[in-house]
Parts: structure tokens; sequence; C-alpha cells
């Protein structure tokens, strides 16, 4: 039999019960979509933490005080309060370490700040200029803090696009105009632009002010630094200069062991390498459930082929009688079972391709549909179509002609 | 040419040995029309499944054209079925379906004939078990009984046979019908110089071949001319 008559044959036999056909290909279409669909919705949510992690810096390494620890039952003052990162860690690491692209230290907290009429708590953060290189925050209007600013205590600040809509109104000219931070008259000499991010922190929403200006009126000590980011030269470079961070400041802060250290190294890939794992389980979790789905549909293609057997037990022992081999037999219903579930993934993909599509125009996430699932459905379909046909079309190639054709 | 030496077959089913043929011999020569005739129970259909190849003898032998078919296993059997023998049935067996055309092509579809040459001989068959052209591209399902039974015979006629097995042919047939099918298979033993063998319990189909076997209780008791042949020859 050439590949051309087998065709044929399955797609008379297919459309010799069309409404059996359609129900039964209906479960694999059903398994193959949710397949698609879940899977790519996962995919998008991984997507969409990644960006937003990258949102906040490129090859970014975050030095963060931690817990100050006694022996004993001393208590613990707890991570982020503890003033355990001092510029002049910053200044030896920018000294010491090599590869450094930018250094950025931060002081920040939460303010209730003023304007005219209007009031917010957001973040506010003092700064250095480089904080935009490693960031990668851009400039809309105005400019962000300079050297200047820094060195003069400058009062001074660069505000997020929401706190300029939430203090002076939506598209109103923020440059030029006063905030009250803290009882203390700020001038704004900058918006940035609009990062849209959400998720990690709402990037938007903060204001920016010299370090300096921080230390002095927020904090009213210039020691210590809350926060340290670092952006290292290349990608390939940033686990030696986490490790030369770490080295440096042990021996600074004269701590041995490493367990005990007083402060945070964490590099911006094991954060994502950490949330990739999370939606990469939740993705496995989404597949697996429509896997089920899938199995549950090819179930229902072995009930009909075993139907389609019964009900063609006559026309096998004619076929048997006219020459056809087992072999023959069994390519004729392999076929017929493969063809269903192969048509029916075909479906399952433009359907599950329709419902991300939509799920993306909806603005509820952006998902993304790749090659490799649209391929692991139809592989998987087909091997469905293999496994529940097989046993059928043995059934179907090892009657006895005799009592094939006697049936009735 | 068939030569069959002391065929016996017994089912066995648990302890039970029913034996459907206890030694049967015959030869049929090339281009015999015979008629194998026995009331049921007498092993004609036994004999004809092991005639048609679809089952093998317990015991003896069997030559089809020089071949012992005795033992294969049934994929050969197979092979053998798809190019030495052509089956007429009783209850037709069409693929409803499908047209008559395909119908009759689809031994050579299993024998790995080109469409081509599988249409053309489809339609040489299909004149001589004497169905009109116009009739080659209706669904199966919309013939008579006597058209469906000659789509089987030009069916069991394409794949040039050395023998054609006819089971009952007219037994779902009117007696008219059933005369103009026997008729086809005179014409084909006549003109076209097949063999064929006819399966029947009745005696006046048996008297359109020219030679009867009659089979009892799984032997052979008689094997002769038919009347028809008999009557022929005295005329002569």
């Amino acid at each position: 039999m050439t590949t051309q008559d087998i065709l044929h044959e399955t797609l008379s036999a297919l459309t010799a019960n069309k409404v059996r056909t359609a129900l039964t290909m209906l479960g694999i279409v059903i398994g193959i979509s949710s397949v698609i669909t879940l899977v790519s919705i996962g995919q998008g949510a991984q997507g969409s933490i990644q960006a937003s992690i990258q949102s906040i810096g490129s090859n970014l390494i975050i030095v963060s005080p931690g817990a100050t620890r006694n022996f004993g039952y001393g208590a613990s003052s707890g991570r982020g309060a503890a003033r355990t990162l001092l510029m002049t860690d910053v200044e030896a690491i920018e000294s010491q370490v090599q590869n450094i692209k930018a250094i950025s230290p931060e002081i920040g907290g939460r303010y209730q700040v003023t304007a005219k009429g209007t009031n917010t708590n957001t973040s506010v953060t003092g700064v250095v200029p480089a904080y935009t290189t490693v960031h990668n925050v851009e400039i809309s209007e105005g400019s962000f803090i300079s050297d200047e600013n820094v060195a003069s205590r400058a009062k001074v600040a660069v505000i997020g696009p929401t706190t300029s809509d939430d203090l002076f109104g939506t598209g109103a000219d923020a440059i030029g105009r006063i905030i009250r931070i803290s009882g203390l008259d700020f001038k704004v000499i900058g918006v940035t632009k609009s990062k849209g991010g959400t998720g990690f922190g709402n990037q938007d929403d903060l204001i920016f002010i010299p370090l300096s200006s921080a230390q002095l009126f927020l904090v009213g000590d210039s020691i210590y630094v809350t926060f340290l980011s670092i952006s290292a030269s290349d990608a390939s470079v940033m686990k030696p200069v986490q490790d030369d961070i770490t080295a440096l400041l042990l021996s600074r802060h004269k701590i041995s062991d490493p367990a005990n250290a007083d402060f945070n190294v964490l590099n911006q890939a094991d954060i994502v390498a950490t949330a990739s794992s999370v939606t990469g389980t939740f993705t496995i979790l989404l597949g697996a459930v429509a896997g089920i789905s899938l199995v549950v549909g090819g179930i229902g293609i072995m009930n009909m082929m075993l139907t389609t057997v019964t009900e063609r037990t006559k026309e096998i022992g004619l076929r048997k009688a006219i020459g056809a081999k087992r072999h023959d037999i069994n390519v004729q219903f392999l076929s017929e079972a493969v063809a269903l579930t192969l048509i029916g993934g075909a479906i399952g993909v433009a359907l599950g391709w329709l419902a991300s599509y939509s799920v993306t125009s909806l603005g509820l996430l952006e998902t993304s549909v790749s090659l490799s699932s649209i391929l692991l459905a139809f592989g998987v379909s087909a091997v469905i179509g293999i496994v529940f046909g097989y046993y059928p079309a043995r059934r179907a190639s090892r009657l006895n002609p005799i009592e094939a054709l006697r049936y009735e | 040419m068939i030569e069959i030496k002391k065929i016996a077959k017994t089912y066995k089913s648990g302890d039970m040995e029913t034996p459907a043929l206890r030694g049967v011999s015959f030869t049929i020569k090339d281009g015999e029309f015979v008629a194998i005739m026995g009331p049921s129970g007498s092993g004609k259909s036994t004999l004809m499944h092991i005639l048609g190849c679809l089952d093998t003898p317990t015991s003896g032998s069997y030559l089809l054209d020089g071949h012992d078919v005795s033992k294969l296993s049934d994929d050969e059997l197979a092979d053998i079925r798809r190019n030495h023998i052509g089956f007429v049935f009783q209850s037709f067996n069409l693929l409803s379906r499908a047209t008559v055309l395909r119908n009759v092509t689809l031994p050579l579809i299993y024998a790995g004939v080109p469409e081509r040459e599988r249409i053309k001989r489809a339609t040489a068959a299909l004149l001589s078990a004497g169905l009109a052209a116009d009739r080659y591209n209706h669904m199966s399902n919309q013939l008579s009984g006597g058209q469906i039974q000659r789509v089987a015979i030009a069916r069991a006629l394409v794949n040039n046979p050395s023998l054609i097995l006819a089971d009952e042919p007219t037994g779902n047939l009117d007696s008219q019908t059933g005369d103009i099918v026997l008729g086809t298979f005179e014409k084909l033993n006549r003109d076209l110089k097949r063999t064929i063998v006819l399966i029947t319990h009745e005696r006046d189909v048996a008297e359109h071949a020219d030679r009867i076997i009659n089979l009892r209780d799984g032997l052979l008791i008689e094997d002769g001319n038919s009347h028809t042949k008999r009557t022929a020859k005295q005329a002569q």
C-alpha cells in the first residue's frame, strides 16, 4: 500500500461517521489547546517577572546590610535597619575591586511628601549620579542629580512620573516646583522616564535627592548607607566581582566565618534564577493539569477505535481475504488514530494560540507561545495516537479472516 | 491446477474434537468449472476455507499451481490469496462507502499495483463481469443486488487469479438475478478460461458447473460430470 492509498482509506473512514470523528477529536483539541494556553501563560508570567527584575538594573550586584549578631541570646537588630554598611566600605570597594562599571551607594526610606495642597507617601532615596547607570534610569524632563548637587548638599529632587502626577496632577509641568520632604523644601529639577514596571516595587513612584542631602537632612549622619548597588562591567565577571566584594567586606568588618557576615551580597542573576525556578515549577504544574485532559482525550480515541474495529470486523475479514497482511491492517487503523490526533492537535494548537493571544490582547499578561510548545504538542498528540491506537489496530490485524467474515 | 490429497480438518474445543473433513482428495485442472455441493455440516465450508487459503488443513497436502500451501503462516497465506485467489461471497462484502471502481481496485492496492494500471485492470474486470461503464463511479450501496454481485465478481477477477472461489454467490439473490450471476460465471469460464469453484447446497445451482463434487459428513461421496454437461455431450 502506498502512502497515498493509506491517506485515502483513512480519510474515507474518518468521514464515514463525521459526528463521532468530531467528538473524539474534540477531546484532543481541548487537551492540546489547554496545554498550549496554560504553558504560554506560565512562560508569559516568567517573562514578565524576568523583565521586571531586569528593569532594576543590568549586571547588578546588590550589597545590603545584614543583621548584626551577637553571641549567645542577644537581640538581633534586624536586617536593613542595621548600620553595618559604611561610606568607607563603599570607597574601599570602589578603589580595590576590579571590573566595576559603576557603584551607587543609596540611602532611603519612606516619607510623607507634600506639595501645594497635595501629599503622598513615597520612597525617598539619596543617590549619586552613578545611580542612572546602575539602574537604567532615564530622564524625560530636566536633569538628574549631578556631582555638584551631591557636593553642595543641594536641596533638589528628581521625581518619578507617578509621583509627579500624584503631587502636581496628571500632565502638569513639575520642573522648578517645590516639594516638602520631612519639613524641608526641595526643588524639582527632573522627572524620570516611566519604566512601567510592576512587581518589584513601583519604579515610577519615587523621589531621588542627593546622597549627601539625605544623610544630612533626613538621617542626620553621614557614615552609613542603606543600600549599595554595583554594576559589573560584564555579565561574565559578575561572580568574581561578587566574591571580591564579599572577601573585602569580610576582612574590613573583621569577620572570619562568612556565615556570620553582617551584610548580604546578591547577584541579579541569582534573583532571576530563583524567580525563574519558581515560575518554571508553576509552568510545569499548569502543563501537568492540561496533560491530564490530553490523556483523557487519548482514551477517547482508543474507545472510538475499538468501536470502529468491532463495527468493521466484516470489512477487516474481507480485506484479509483479498490479500491484506497483518501489517496492512495494522497500518490502516494506526494511521486513523494518528490522523485523528494530528488533526485534533492542529486545531488545538490554533485554538490554544488564539486563547493565549486573547489573554495578551486583553492586557492580562504578556503570553508567549513558543515553537517548542507547539512542537511538543504535536509530538505528544502523535504519540498519543500511536499509543492509544496501537491496541485497537493490533486487535484488528489479528482477527481471524474466517470468523471476521462470518461476523454479523 | 489444484491438487488436494487426503485433506482432513478437525476442530478442537476443549477436549471435544469435531472432524469437519475426513480425508478428501481430488484434482481440479486449469479452466474447469466445478461445483462443490453438500448439505450443511458436510464440510463444504471448511473445504472452501482451505481451498481459499483462509485456513490450513490438520493433515493432508494442498498443491496450488505446484506450491504446497498447506503449512504456510498467516502472512504467507495472505500473499497466496492476493496473487492466486479471487473470492465471491454470499453477502457480497463490498465497502459501502467506496465507489464501484475503488472496490474493484482494492486487491490491486494490496498487491502494490500502480494507480493507472489499477484503473485499467479494474475497468477490464468490470466489463468482463458484465457491468456497464456508467456505474463505475457510483457508490456500491446505490446498486441492485445483481449489480453488486457482479462488482464482487469483477473484484475477484482483477488480480488475475488461478482460482475463483464463489461461496453461495446466489444465496442472497432472487432466482432471476441469481441466473444472471451464474450466467456470468459460465461466460467467464467459457470465454476467459477461468477456473471457477462454486460452493452451494442447491442442486440446480450446482448444475451450472461442468463437474460436481458432492460431500457428506466430511467425505467425498460423488465426483463426476454434471447433468448439464452429460446432456451436452450426448447431444454432440
